[in-house]
């Protein structure tokens, strides 16, 4: 392993994030607020508790994974089309490093990015709602487990992307709807039959309800299942990754 | 010397079919310094990418220091350092940052003294801690030279290193070229200025359209461009060459109005003084005395259209 190439790269991408922190940390803290003022305040006063918990708490781990979902899609698909779009991806290919040192690198940094931007808007929470977390290692763990598994999505949809909009264009026509369908701000036991049986299709349906699991100590599916999903969906995206560098698809000409 | 870089029936087709590379062999030897001379779209680009694991081969292989740029891909690439044609820079880097992301992608630990002579020796060190963006063309592309240097290469590509360089940064760049050569580092340069090749390289390859059609010597090709001719124009046209001035170094120029002359420049006696005696005592008067010396653009330019005619 060429340790010192990860290193590298994983501070290269830091950096980028650390020059524009402020703009980094306002948007997803201002919608966050947001949310909580609509959904937490005026709408939630009129819901009183959903599976025990006050809908203000209810929607704090949905709206975490909401912004860390799209926060670890678009660093990293943004960390690695950058590169290919200035060029600056020959010096990558023509190092001594094999694709998984890249994908740390570039994952790793995208995956921290997100994380600290999961733990601003917990902070965030704290401001606006009264909650405790059940299973403090477990949170920490599904989120980690998010910022990693999605960041290698991005990653895949970087490398995949001809041109910008299409760099926007999955998160925006896939990753939105699937996050909003997942029961970021409802339970799955409060929608219709039928579509309680589609929502099972939905990957994040597995990870919202797991990590509000370790928050309230509640969830809509078994917290087996929802590690199963993440696992295999991490294993999905590597292996996608692994076959890129061994093609050389949309890199290597 | 030992061969470093070994290029064996490369070919390369990109996606479209178009084949860039049509069989191209090409040894390199430890030390030497290699000029690829070539007209645009030649390939030099396509056949440096695919040593370097950018471009991928059709078929062929290629060795650098005996490893495999494949199979053995590591060992390879950490002996090659490489500054391409393009400008590939992040804008908003700081040029010591991105030099030393170079260094560490190579897997070499931080040495910020060797960093500190390489900005140097490259007048970038007061700009080290410019954004990219705020730098000149020429100062962009020392700091792909920087790039590449700071991982110490044994064998260095530059794909037309002095492209919009000025005279200076030229003089400098091949001062550079020079110093690394001492210190045995094998550099492959493509030019489209012949006067560099002749400048700084032991020996010229020629490629067009995808193969490689000369390498050699730069002393033996200089070798071949050592015959000169002298055109003695007249001021009145003759229809023959005068009896008394007969001899196979001599022709009539087309239209009579000049006689030419070639010869060696090398040889003892160029035979100049004697002709133009001869050429007064035939009664012929001189209008005006022309040399020419073919170079090695003349053969440059033939070795390349050789093939054009239809
Ligand atoms: N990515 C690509 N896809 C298709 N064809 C390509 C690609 N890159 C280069 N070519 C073609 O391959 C041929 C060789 O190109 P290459 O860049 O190697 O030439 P070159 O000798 O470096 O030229 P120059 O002196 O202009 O830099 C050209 O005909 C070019 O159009
Ligand atoms: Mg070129």
């Amino acid at each position: 392993m060429n340790w010192t190439a990860v290193k590298s790269i994983y501070v290269f991408e830091m950096a980028r994030f650390f020059r524009t922190i402020t703009q980094s940390f306002i948007s997803p803290v201002l919608s966050t607020s947001l949310y909580f003022v609509v959904f937490g305040a005026a709408i939630g006063s009129r819901i009183q508790e959903v599976e025990g918990v006050s809908y203000g708490a209810f929607i704090v781990p949905g709206l975490i994974m909401l912004s860390v979902i799209t926060q670890s899609i678009s660093n990293a698909s943004f960390g690695i089309y950058f590169p290919k779009f200035i060029g600056t991806i020959f010096e990558l290919l023509s190092a001594p490093v094999n694709f998984l040192e890249i994908v740390m690198g570039y994952v790793g940094a995208a995956a921290t990015k997100a994380l600290f931007i999961g733990v601003i808007i917990l902070a965030t929470a704290f401001l606006f709602v009264d909650f405790e977390i059940q299973h403090p290692f477990a949170m920490v763990g599904f989120l980690v487990l998010t910022c990693i598994s999605f960041a290698l999505m991005g990653f895949i949809i970087g490398i995949w992307a001809g041109n910008f909009e299409q760099l926007q264009l999955v998160p925006l026509l896939i990753i939105t709807p699937l996050v909003f369908l997942g029961g970021s701000f409802y339970s799955i036991s409060m929608l219709p039959p039928v579509w309680q049986i589609i929502s099972h299709f939905n990957p994040v349906v597995y990870l919202i309800s797991g990590f509000r699991w370790s928050f309230f100590g509640s969830a809509d599916v078994s917290i087996g299942l929802s590690l199963f999903a993440i696992a295999g969906f991490t294993t999905l995206c590597m292996a996608v990754i692994w076959w890129i560098f061994k093609t050389g698809w949309r890199i290597r000409q | 010397m030992p061969l470093i870089v070994d290029v064996v029936a490369l070919r390369k087709a990109y996606a479209g079919g178009f084949e860039a590379l049509k069989g191209v062999d090409l040894q390199i030897e430890e030390g030497e310094i290699l000029a690829l001379l070539g007209p645009n779209g030649a390939g030099k680009t396509t056949l440096i990418s695919t040593v370097c694991g950018i471009t991928t081969a059709t078929s062929g292989s290629v060795k650098v220091g005996g490893h495999d740029t494949v199979k053995d891909f590591r060992a390879a690439r950490s002996m090659i350092g490489l500054v391409p044609q393009e400008i590939n820079l992040e804008p908003f880097e700081k040029v010591q940052n991105t030099v030393k992301f170079s260094r560490g992608l190579f897997g070499k630990s931080a040495n910020p003294a060797l960093i500190e002579k390489i900005l140097r020796q490259l007048s970038l060190w007061d700009k080290r801690d410019s954004q990219i963006r705020e730098l000149s063309g020429g100062m962009k592309r020392r700091v792909l030279i920087a790039k590449a240097l700071s991982h110490e290469p044994r064998v260095l590509f530059l794909d037309e290193p002095t492209a919009g360089v000025d005279v200076e940064l030229r003089r400098d760049m091949w001062e550079i070229v020079a110093e690394l050569k001492r210190d045995g580092v094998t550099i492959i340069l493509t030019t489209h200025y012949i006067e560099e090749a002749e400048a700084i390289a032991d020996r010229i390859g020629v490629i067009a359209q995808g193969e490689i059609l000369l390498v050699e010597e730069k002393s033996k090709l200089m070798a071949r461009m050592g015959k000169k001719e002298l055109e003695v124009q007249l001021s009145e046209p003759i229809l023959e060459i005068p009896a008394s001035l007969a001899s196979d170094t001599l022709r009539l120029k087309g239209d009579g109005s000049a006689l030419i002359y070639s010869y060696d420049t090398k040889s003892e006696r160029t035979g100049i003084t004697k002709l133009l005696a001869d050429v007064a005592a035939a009664g012929l008067v001189l209008r005006d005395v022309v040399t020419r010396q073919s170079s090695l653009e003349d053969i440059f330019v033939d070795l390349v259209h050789e093939g054009d005619a239809p």
